[in-house]
């Protein structure tokens, strides 16, 4: 298998579906002759034209609703933020109008819509450009949220989401782009809805999504290493739907759990696998499920200070050792 | 009726007597529409907000009359109008207006989220200036596909003052896309006047800098109407680029059935409502009729009367009809997954 970068992986899906289906075209902020601020959409101006490849205004409402006016009458466009703390201002688009014209219209109207860009922080971009705000779209019934973590799972589940007739939340992270993995040969989908186990293990379920699926292989590498605790980690890959089923297996196995992602832990997406988890297998529970999140501040911009609000492999690993306590 | 009686020249040139008369009556069918509505609202067999477009009857009319079957449009809230004259059955809007299963939405979406796909008609909504972007996705895809069809996008004077509505018209003129933005200016963003929102208060004049055409026309003559959208639609559909117009019109109720005469008289007068119902669309098309010797007293009266039994009808239609099933709560969410059923 070929290895390629995360941001190959995603331009390998876009071009495929484009060239498979004459109806999918992407438009957004520095898409085209600027070849995407993260470089995802590389070479696709001079491939496909124009006509596909849409350079818009710095206009995040118009974008999605572009967008979406598009996918009403049969169009697949991608919309790419530049990150999603900007596509709060298109936030009225997303949650009003994507998320609930198949529902309020009896569903007579479909929008198959992909709204992609990164999600997160952790490059000193400071409070307005570093938000991880899932929780906000997975709490919006209508709208499909994914956030893979590996460059196999980024093109296997944007074509998913390209091919899907919802409207999708796709989140890459800004700090997964040059990261590097084995993406299989020929053609390949990856289904929403189902986490993927990135490494078994008996002691603790650690269950993580995006980026700190990496911290918390990291920090099961180290755990084994060190102290022989096994880890399995889960990564959910998927959060609308979200697979449950893989993670009350796990704890089936391991009674021991940790959530870990980037969300804040205040009202987090964590909050909502952990309450999950008590409903369904509180009695296989050997300790109470803990959480590493971001601290529930803006994310600060000095170097040491961003360090501190966001999650870190040695977060995850004492939060290990507390359950195992 | 009437196709005997020469042309005068007061009618625009591709109107023909029996077309004028048809949209007569689909005037007439929306005002009787919206009449049976206020005391079906107060007997509580419809819920929600409740915004009849009384007194704009001719926008509607004299623009969707230009709509070619594969064209499409969307509007705002208060889109009983839009969707009775693009000819969606009344007893459907009615059923969904009552919330039934019979609905041109299944119930799901009310009075403000009427909807005919059938028909090109892409919806109502509820979010003031909201569909606006939408509509430049529509014209988008019509680029894309390479055809002459047309999006209209009716919003009100209120929506002016949305942020996405300007990200809108200028997308718009970047990508000249086939769209007319038809701006029915009643005056009153719900209470407030258009002259206390908008720091130029003709709108059309703040539309221009977006590198359309743009223009201002009476919205209470149907023939006025008829003529300028036959005009702007022809233009956009052959040209092709967006274009913004202007339409200045009047509702005679208040803003939503909340809005009664009280609060009414908070922000304008009797006299100006007195004003504007001597240009009520419907009486005065009924003078040019009679004048023109294209219809006869009798033929108005009955026409009248076929309206408001249409009306009627609708109303009866939509209390025999059924209410959803609670199945339906659950479905329409995603095309393809269940959502999970919690109690």
């Amino acid at each position: 298998m070929a290895v390629i970068t995360y941001r190959e992986a995603l331009r390998q899906a876009l071009t495929e579906e484009m060239e498979r289906d004459p109806g999918v075209f992407i438009l957004g902020e520095e898409v085209g002759r600027y070849q995407g601020t993260f470089r995802v959409t590389e070479g696709l101006l001079q491939r496909f034209g124009e006509m596909r490849v849409v350079d818009t205004p710095i206009s995040e409402s118009g974008i999605a609703g572009m967008a979406i006016g598009a996918a009403m009458i049969g169009l697949r466009p991608v919309a790419e933020f530049m990150t999603f703390s900007f596509a709060l201002i298109a936030a009225d688009q997303l949650v009003n109008h994507a998320a609930k014209i198949l529902y309020m219209f009896g569903g007579q109207i479909t929008v198959p819509v992909v709204f992609r860009g990164p999600a997160g922080g952790g490059a000193q971009l400071s409070a307005q450009h570093s938000h991880s705000l899932e929780s906000w779209y997975a709490h919006i019934p209508g709208l499909k949220v994914v956030a893979p973590a590996t460059p196999a799972d980024a093109k296997g589940m944007l074509k998913t989401a390209i091919r899907d007739n919802n409207p999708v939340i796709f989140m890459e992270h800004a700090k997964l782009y040059s990261t590097r993995g084995e993406v299989p040969e020929g053609e390949y989908t990856v289904p929403f809805g189902v986490a993927d186990i990135k490494r078994e293990g008996r002691d603790v379920t650690i269950i993580a999504y995006s980026q700190p699926v990496l911290l918390a292989l990291h920090a099961a590498q180290k755990l084994a290493e060190t102290e022989g605790i096994e880890c399995e980690v889960i990564d959910l890959r998927s959060l609308q739907p979200l697979d449950m089923d893989t993670v009350l297996h796990s704890i089936r196995k391991t009674h021991r759990a940790v959530v870990a992602h980037e969300d804040h832990r205040n009202v987090g997406f964590g909050a909502e696998v952990v309450a999950r988890i008590q409903e369904f297998a509180f009695d296989e529970l050997d300790a109470p499920v803990l959480r590493v999140a971001s601290a529930d501040v803006p994310i600060p911009y000095a170097r040491n200070l961003e360090r501190a609000a966001f999650p870190s492999e040695e977060d995850i690993i004492r939060a290990v050792k507390r359950v195992l306590a | 009726m009437k196709a005997e009686v020469p042309v005068k020249k007061t009618l625009p040139g591709s109107l023909t007597p029996q077309r004028l008369v048809e949209l007569y009556r689909t005037m007439l069918l929306i005002r009787h529409f919206e009449e049976q509505c206020a005391p079906a609202y107060r007997q509580g067999k419809m819920g929600g907000y409740m915004h009849v477009y009384i007194g704009q009857e001719a926008v509607a009319t004299g623009f969707i009359a230009h709509m070619r079957d594969d064209d499409y449009m969307l509007c705002s809230y208060r889109d009983h109008g839009h969707a009775l004259a693009r000819g969606t059955d009344p007893r459907r809007i009615m059923a969904e207006l009552f919330g039934r299963y019979t609905g041109v939405a299944k119930g799901k979406g009310g009075s403000m989220h009427l909807v005919d796909v059938e028909r090109g008609f892409l919806g109502g909504y509820g979010i003031v200036g909201g569909m606006v972007p939408l509509a430049v996705g529509v014209g988008y895809a019509i680029r894309y596909r390479g055809t002459d069809q047309v999006c209209l996008c009716f919003f009100g004077d209120g929506a002016m003052n949305i942020g996405p509505v300007h990200e809108a018209l200028n997308m718009a003129a970047i990508y000249k896309v086939p769209v007319v933005f038809v701006c029915e200016n009643n005056r009153y963003a719900m209470a407030t006047p258009v002259e206390f929102a908008s720091a130029v208060p003709s709108l059309a004049e703040r539309a221009k800098q977006y590198g359309m055409p743009t223009k201002q026309i009476g919205g209470m003559d149907l023939l006025e109407v008829y003529r300028e959208a036959e005009e702007i639609i022809r233009h956009v559909r052959t040209t092709p680029e967006p274009f913004f117009v202007e339409v200045l019109t009047y509702r005679f109720e208040g803003h939503g059935i909340a809005d009664n005469p009280t609060n009414q008289a908070l922000y304008r007068t009797k006299e100006e409502v007195e004003y504007w119902r001597q240009r009520d669309p419907i009486v005065n098309t009924a003078r040019f009729l009679l004048e023109n010797g294209f219809a006869t007293e009798s033929e108005l009266l009955e026409w009248d009367a076929y309206a408001k039994r249409q009306a009627l009808e609708a109303v009866a239609y939509a209390d025999a009809s059924p209410e959803p099933p609670l199945e339906e709560l659950y479905r329409d969410v995603y095309t393809d997954m269940e959502v999970q059923e919690w109690r």
